[in-house]
């Protein structure tokens, strides 16, 4: 790891998070290595052979076995973490609804990936994002520090007792997991104090006060309420995500909140986008600025629980609005991003337009012009008295035959 | 206007990924904001290899991969046959060379500086193997000025220890002063 002034490290994103995972020193790590996580399981399953660690490091032989060790782990009491990306990620799919069900406070890190096929290991946010109904709180990251922070603070929202939900971060896939960036670390002994001990809630191994943990439900159980209880945790998590983020803002004086506006106050046309692109949509916010474009910005930093509400109130004013999905839903009316804002929206007086974009699908690079490009449709629509078509529009999309072939 | 991108090629096993890294390391040791990362994709031995470098005084903000370096590092010289390996080079480019062979004529229009050592035969001397990413570092110094040798060396201690890393100071050492420029 590189230093490069004294607090400044030059690292790569997966450096930053088996960082934060070295200094939250879980009791239990489950993983298996995939492209573009690889480098995670690698570096701390080396702090683990190296001593530097006290975790019990559990290898498993797919992803699959990995959150189910997880599960059993947090289940006997362990502070118990992950991490994953793409097909990885579509494995653990029955067991993703597992750890949130038995309300298991299992922190993953997802390095986001598409979904094949063709077969693809490059960024788009397609694993992640069709995770979004199982049950686990998602946070998205811009950059290498929010990688780092994103970790840290993702295990305190897990484990508050009006939460008790298995969280997972994300971050861009090679992007920012396997390109150097800056990031400033806390130190040991602050992060220590900031994620506390972990105080299990009916673990398995307190033998004195035995549980059972996923019975059969019976034939006339109590399934339907404990999916309300579920989401009853979503919705106190608001509260303890920022909370928690405020506290973390004490300690580092870096503030996060439930999404991150850029200058937004006063702008006619905004971008919502998700990840690493925020970092290039803000370049070209300023230079639309500079030409006094009203142009805007707002990154997704939680994307559930979704603060629609402060969605509905951070984009009261704009005219237009754009989202820009690295994912689709097909045959939806847009991407997933896209029908979330949509709807925080439709009760906004008076009722904003709202463009579905997609981009950067299997890693497909992003540029600022293509991102002017978007800019460029919401003001041509902000200009315009009628409504214009909700159509996606795609960005940096090849044109080819067999497209065309397809569109007939 | 410090901002700067580098553009490295190499083949896989000459350490291009590792060099955009050190350079990244020598960069953040004079404070500047740095980037680095490979053309992101499969990693075989033999393989052309791309990988990448960016420096400035202001907070890095693109996520782009850089199509339009300012300066060029050939690790592998059988590279200069590649069609596309200067694509994108801004005019007044440099070319940093690994090359048995001095050059007699700018390779393509955009080279208007190019530093050639024969990284392969330093290396082959200093470090046993033919690893010339170091030597082509300190070259790069020497070349374009961007960034002091002692900010390359203490680059290289960040990623390297022991014997390798003394080995490699020598090797960066000798590209920093035997490299010969030439500007057209």
């Amino acid at each position: 790891m590189a230093k490069a002034t004294p607090n400044v490290l030059a690292v790569t994103g997966n450096e930053a998070v088996a960082e934060a995972m070295r200094q939250i020193d879980p009791d239990v790590v489950c993983a298996y290595p995939i492209t573009p996580q690889t480098e995670i399981v690698q570096l701390y399953a080396q702090l683990v052979a190296d001593g530097k660690v006290s975790t019990e490091f559990v290898t498993a032989e797919s992803e699959h076995s990995a959150m189910s060790a997880a599960i059993g782990a947090a289940a006997a009491g362990a502070r118990t973490m992950t991490a994953t990306s793409s097909q990885g990620f579509a494995l653990m799919w029955e067991l993703l609804y597992i750890a949130s069900s038995y309300r298991l406070p299992i922190v993953m890190t997802v390095v986001n990936r598409a979904l094949s096929g063709p077969i693809n290991i490059h960024c788009d946010h397609s694993d992640s994002i069709g995770g979004r109904d199982s049950g686990w709180i998602q946070i998205y990251g811009e950059n290498h520090q929010q990688a780092y922070d994103n970790c840290l603070q993702a295990v305190r929202i897990a484990e508050h007792p009006d939460v008790r939900l298995p969280v997972m971060h994300m971050y861009d896939g090679y992007v920012i997991s396997g390109a150097i960036g800056p990031l400033t670390p806390l130190e040991d002994s602050r992060v220590r104090e900031f994620i506390g001990p972990y105080q299990p809630v009916n673990p398995l191994l307190d033998v004195q006060h035995p549980v059972t943990v996923g019975p059969f439900d019976g034939l006339h159980g109590w399934y339907f309420e404990h999916k309300v209880a579920q989401n009853l945790a979503m919705e106190r998590a608001y509260q303890v995500l920022q909370d928690v983020a405020d506290e973390f803002a004490r300690l580092t004086g870096r503030q996060y909140g439930l999404i991150d506006p850029y200058r937004l106050e006063d702008a006619e046309i905004a971008i919502v986008v998700v990840g690493s692109t925020a970092g290039t949509t803000r370049l070209v916010v300023d230079q639309l600025r500079a030409k006094g474009v009203k142009a805007g910005m707002v990154r997704v930093r939680v994307f559930r629980p979704f603060p629609y509400h402060t969605f509905a109130q951070a984009l009261q004013h704009v005219k237009v609005v754009g989202v820009l999905d690295r994912a689709d839903s097909f045959g939806a009316q847009g991407g997933p991003v896209f029908l979330e804002i949509r709807a925080a929206l439709y009760d906004n007086d008076p009722r904003p337009q709202v463009l579905p974009f997609i981009y950067g699908l299997g890693g497909r690079d992003i540029f600022p012009h293509d991102i002017e490009q978007a800019f460029g449709v919401l003001d041509e629509a902000a200009k315009r008295v009628r409504r214009v078509s909700t159509q996606r529009r795609y960005l940096n999309l090849r044109q080819g035959r067999g497209l065309e072939h397809e569109r007939k | 206007m410090l901002a700067k991108e580098i553009r490295f090629h190499g083949r896989g096993g000459q350490g291009a990924v590792l060099a955009a890294r050190m350079l990244a390391s020598a960069c953040a040791v004079e404070g500047k904001y740095v980037a680095s990362f490979p053309m992101f994709g499969f990693e075989r031995r033999g393989m052309p290899v791309v990988a990448f470098t960016r420096f400035d005084d202001q907070p890095i903000r693109e996520k782009t991969q850089v199509y339009a370096p300012d300066a060029l590092v050939v690790i592998d010289p059988t590279l200069l046959g590649i069609r596309a390996l200067f694509d994108g080079l801004k005019p007044e480019g440099i070319l940093v060379l690994n090359s048995p062979r001095p050059l007699v004529e700018a390779p393509h229009p955009s080279v208007h500086k190019a530093a050639v050592i024969n990284a392969t035969a330093v290396a082959l001397c200093e470090i046993g193997r033919d690893v010339p990413n170091t030597c082509l570092l300190g070259a790069l110094a020497r070349a374009t000025g961007w960034v002091s040798l002692d900010s390359v060396l203490a680059g290289l201690a960040e990623h390297l220890e022991g014997d390798m890393l003394k080995k490699n100071i020598r090797n960066a050492e000798r590209g920093y002063h035997e490299v010969e420029v030439l500007t057209w």
